[in-house]
């Protein structure tokens, strides 16, 4: 700092560039900011604490309640799906399902769910012995926490904004990794398309205005369809006057399929 | 400007370039516009053919029909659970015309017995139960009765029913020792009948001073079986002989 051309402020050191550190500090913030935003990394209305989608749809929440001591394990429910859904006869395909559980006198519990309950269940051979015997219809739970939605690595299975879990069938590479992260069994492999495929509630049918397919066919209102959280819908009753549970609760998938009167041997 | 700076701004420029176009070829048309997924997906599986058109469709034309079953044990028992999908029938009812299941492997289906049933649901042994007459020669699907309606208790309870009737107790009613709510033939689990509390009401009968027909076996009730509940022993349904 001898030399005569540099007039220097004496309170604001300079830098020998030419450009003094506060400007540079300055232009670095904004660059650093400006920068994602204009390149459309970061949404400015997220950033923003606003939420982009504000439509409609997303207050309509669909879930669904089954009671299990109203099941008679006909199984019209798995038939009706693979109906309405056009799910391979193969006794392995299923996006809805019912399985039988025996608890005998020494504790030991048999779960069996002869092509899913579509032809009846067979009487047991030796009915002695048995403590409790229920019949537990299975599905997609349509998780809020949905663990095959992180997995998909293309964005191919994704949470609608009413809740329902669906699959891209165009956009599925047919990884199977989906398959294997549903804690619940409820995915299944397309033999044909090479997809995975899973239940959908129907999705078509809601877009219509009608219930589920296995809900339309339920003989006994073993299950029934509505919104969560809203009051004044079935879905709601049913979750104010049982007490409910749902699948696997420590895997914080949370669930959106409620079981009313499941008992504690059911996983 | 330097010759290396121009060059590299070229060179990036052109893979910003490329990578823009690349990027618009392979991101689908609606992707992330609802979240991290192909927005037009949703619509299109919206958009798949309905195979059940349900009961709301059915009730328009087959009214009469869906009268009778509306009030009938059948109420909550949708037509397409018998009927299969029907939305075609719907579309064209003069060419498509939906099954009626007649054979006797369809109503078991509900009402065969199984165990694992709830209680209080109507079963049939299909093996016993008047075998190869079809179930419609006797019960009405769209408004089914039993031909001969089963005694109140043994509608549910037919095993300990058929037990009892050849046992030493075969001519008490279930209410001689059970307490029954009317509500319980409607919400069986939620109103459960009551039952003797003591050894005393057992008593009322087998006590040595009892009043009660000389031939019913009698036992010492401050002695019989310590502090024991009576039933912890015998099984009132089917008591063993003395």
């Amino acid at each position: 700092m001898t030399g005569p051309a540099a007039a220097p402020d004496p309170e604001r050191p300079v830098a020998s560039g030419g450009v003094d550190r506060r400007d540079f500090l300055w232009e670095a913030l904004k660059a650093s900011l400006g920068v994602p935003i204009a390149l459309g990394v970061v949404r400015v209305p997220e950033l923003c604490g606003m939420q982009a989608e504000g439509d409609e749809e997303a207050e309509r929440i669909y879930g669904m309640g089954i009671d299990i001591n109203k099941c008679i394990g006909c199984g019209r429910c798995a038939q009706a799906c693979k109906n309405e859904n056009d799910v391979p006869d193969e006794p392995y395909f299923f996006n809805t399902w019912v399985e039988r559980y025996l608890i005998r006198d020494d504790g030991e519990v048999v779960v069996d769910s002869p092509n899913g309950g579509l032809d009846g269940f067979p009487p047991y051979e030796d009915e002695g012995g048995t403590l409790r015997t229920f019949f537990v219809p299975k599905l997609c739970n349509h998780c809020e926490e949905a663990p095959c939605v992180q997995v998909c690595p293309v964005g191919a299975t994704f949470t609608t904004a009413d809740g329902a879990v669906l699959v891209d069938d165009e956009y599925c590479i047919g990884c199977g990794y989906c398959v294997q992260a549903c804690p619940y069994g409820a995915r299944w492999f397309d033999p044909e398309e090479h997809v995975a495929r899973k239940c959908t509630f129907c999705y078509h049918r809601l877009a219509r205005g009608k219930v589920p397919a296995c809900v339309e066919v339920c003989p006994t209102s073993a299950r029934l369809f509505g919104e969560v959280g809203h009051r004044a819908n079935p879905l709601a009753r049913f979750l104010r006057f049982n007490d409910i549970q749902v699948l696997k609760p420590h895997l914080n998938t949370k669930p959106k399929v409620f079981y009313a009167n499941m008992d504690g041997e059911v996983r | 400007m330097p010759q290396q700076v121009t060059r590299l701004g070229i060179a990036f420029a052109v893979m910003a370039i490329v990578f823009v176009a690349v990027r618009q070829r392979l991101v689908p048309d609606t992707f992330g516009e609802a979240g991290h997924y192909r927005a037009a997906a949703a619509d299109s599986i919206a958009a798949y053919p309905l195979k059940y058109a349900g009961h709301e469709e059915c009730t328009l034309c087959h009214r009469p029909i869906a009268e009778e079953r509306r009030d009938s044990n059948h109420s909550g028992v949708s037509c397409e659970v018998c009927h299969g999908p029907a939305a075609e029938h719907v579309a064209a009812p003069g060419t498509v015309k939906p099954p009626a299941p007649r054979d006797r492997g369809f109503c078991p289906l509900c009402h065969g017995y199984n165990a694992a049933r709830p209680s209080g649901f109507p079963q049939i042994d299909p093996v016993a139960h008047n075998p190869t007459v079809p179930c419609m020669t006797c019960h009405d699907p769209h408004a089914p009765e039993p031909p001969v309606i089963p005694g109140a208790c043994r509608a549910c309870h037919g095993q300990i029913a058929s037990q009892k009737a050849v046992s030493h107790h075969a001519t008490l009613p279930c209410l001689t020792c059970h307490e029954a709510p009317d509500e319980h033939k409607s919400s069986p689990r939620a109103v459960r009948p009551g039952k003797p509390d003591g050894r005393d009401f057992c008593g009322t009968c087998h006590a040595e001073d009892a009043i009660s027909p000389s031939h019913i076996p009698r036992v010492n009730m401050s002695t019989h079986g310590e502090d024991y509940l009576c039933w912890q022993c015998h099984y009132p349904h089917h008591p063993e002989a003395s």
